[in-house]
């Protein structure tokens, strides 16, 4: 059965069991997403991909695109809500940007450039975060860590049990090594994970700086551009 | 008519913005052809000696000296600029906000650190003519209003010419995607 769907007032085509992120990407529209990586089961975490799904805010993520849906990806009131997400993220955590490691392939830095973030409207809360680094390879960053429980969904397979957890509850809930799984990290696991994670709370140790400014993943074009242009450019 | 006139200050900053500013190259020329400079650390002027159009603050604050500047420049300045990331956020000198109290700061820079060799008093500085540190560093427009903010660690020269250009001529900022950055 095909399923027609309507995105901002142009109709497509989407597959069985396809999101409605999915189905936007495909068709050259580029919904902002945090949290969301293909191969890893989408879960809606960061609400960065909230688009108006028949009228109502859904995260298209976990969308599943369904004939005759209507759905609006850009309206100004959504573009407001996802700007003002990114700057609540940078004041919540402690992202120095000068001084880390991923800056340049950040993905929340990205955001913050493709919405010309200049300054937060919101106070800084420099809260109090650890960083552990007394593993071999991999060096963890709390300050920088946006939780948006990617390395913990991330498996080596569908059903295997995954290499990091969450540990504790609420303002204090931190991203943790699975029991007995730190020994597993290897120098191509660890920079498998410092490419799963959005920002530069996974550190693949001693892969710092290693690419020249100018050369960085979105140094030259803002995040999104690669999907923009499969599609001839929805803005 | 007369030029627009402007002036700088670094606060709690490294001064690459002003070296970021000096970055401009020729442009300076063409620069000085269109405002006069009054208090700055380019041109060695200590005090502002009027009412300016425009301030650019590096830096965030860290100490007392560093709000009364920054009073001092959002009184007498018309629009005033946050040039960077610690004018901006706090920066680097910020590190020591979420982790560190400034007992702890001032213990390991005078007396724990390894590289300190010649303090066998243990002494920290105190004299009431120093600044008072403060409890955290504030970016600036957590003391005062800021009108416009220039991210950028340092800026890149071409969204500091961008932003005084359009400042001047009234036209609009561009903020090209290429000079846009945190760091």
């Amino acid at each position: 059965m095909s399923i027609l769907i309507t995105i901002n007032g142009c109709e497509y085509r989407a597959e069985p069991g396809q999101s409605v992120l999915e189905t936007a990407k495909d068709n050259g529209i580029y919904i902002p997403t945090l949290c969301n990586y293909e191969g890893i089961k989408a879960q809606g975490c960061c609400r960065l991909c909230t688009c108006l799904i028949n009228g109502r805010k859904t995260t298209a993520c976990t969308a599943l695109a369904a004939d005759k849906m209507v759905v609006e990806t850009n309206t100004e009131e959504l573009e407001w809500i996802r700007s003002t997400i990114i700057e609540l993220l940078f004041v919540e955590g402690n992202h120095f940007c000068p001084a880390c490691e991923k800056s340049g392939s950040c993905e929340l830095q990205a955001l913050a450039y493709r919405y010309r973030m200049t300054v937060p409207q919101f106070p800084y809360s420099f809260s109090a975060k650890d960083v552990e680094s007394a593993h071999g390879t991999l060096l963890i960053d709390h300050n920088r860590c946006v939780l948006c429980k990617r390395c913990v969904r991330w498996r080596p397979e569908p059903e295997a049990p995954g290499w990091f957890v969450f540990a504790n509850r609420g303002h204090e809930v931190r991203i943790r090594f699975a029991h007995e799984r730190a020994a597993d990290f290897d120098k191509s696991l660890a920079q498998a994970a410092m490419d799963i994670c959005p920002v530069g709370a996974i550190i693949h140790k001693g892969r710092g700086y290693d690419i020249p400014i100018g050369r960085r993943k979105y140094d030259q074009l803002p995040i999104g551009s690669d999907i923009e242009q499969i599609g001839g450019g929805h803005e | 008519m007369n030029k627009p006139l402007i002036a700088t200050a670094s606060l709690a900053g490294c001064f690459g913005c002003h070296m970021s500013i000096m970055d401009l190259d020729d442009r300076i020329m063409q620069l000085i052809e269109l405002v006069e400079f009054n208090k700055s650390p380019i041109n060695d002027i200590k005090e502002l000696s009027k009412e300016c159009d425009i301030g650019l603050i590096e830096g965030g604050c860290a100490n007392s000296d560093n709000i009364r500047l920054l009073k001092e420049f959002r009184k007498n300045c018309r629009v005033l600029v946050a040039v960077g990331e610690c004018a901006i956020m706090g920066g680097l000198p910020a590190m020591r906000n979420n982790n560190a109290s400034i007992s702890e700061c001032l213990q390991e820079a005078y007396i724990d650190c390894v590289s300190v060799q010649t303090n066998d008093e243990g002494l920290i500085p105190n004299d009431e003519e120093l600044p008072m540190l403060l409890d955290q560093v504030y970016p600036c427009h957590e003391i005062v209003k800021i009108d416009y903010f220039i991210p950028g660690c340092a800026p890149r020269a071409d969204l500091i010419w961008d932003v005084l250009t359009a400042l001047i001529s009234g036209k609009k900022m561009e903020l090209s995607y290429e000079c846009f950055k945190f760091d």
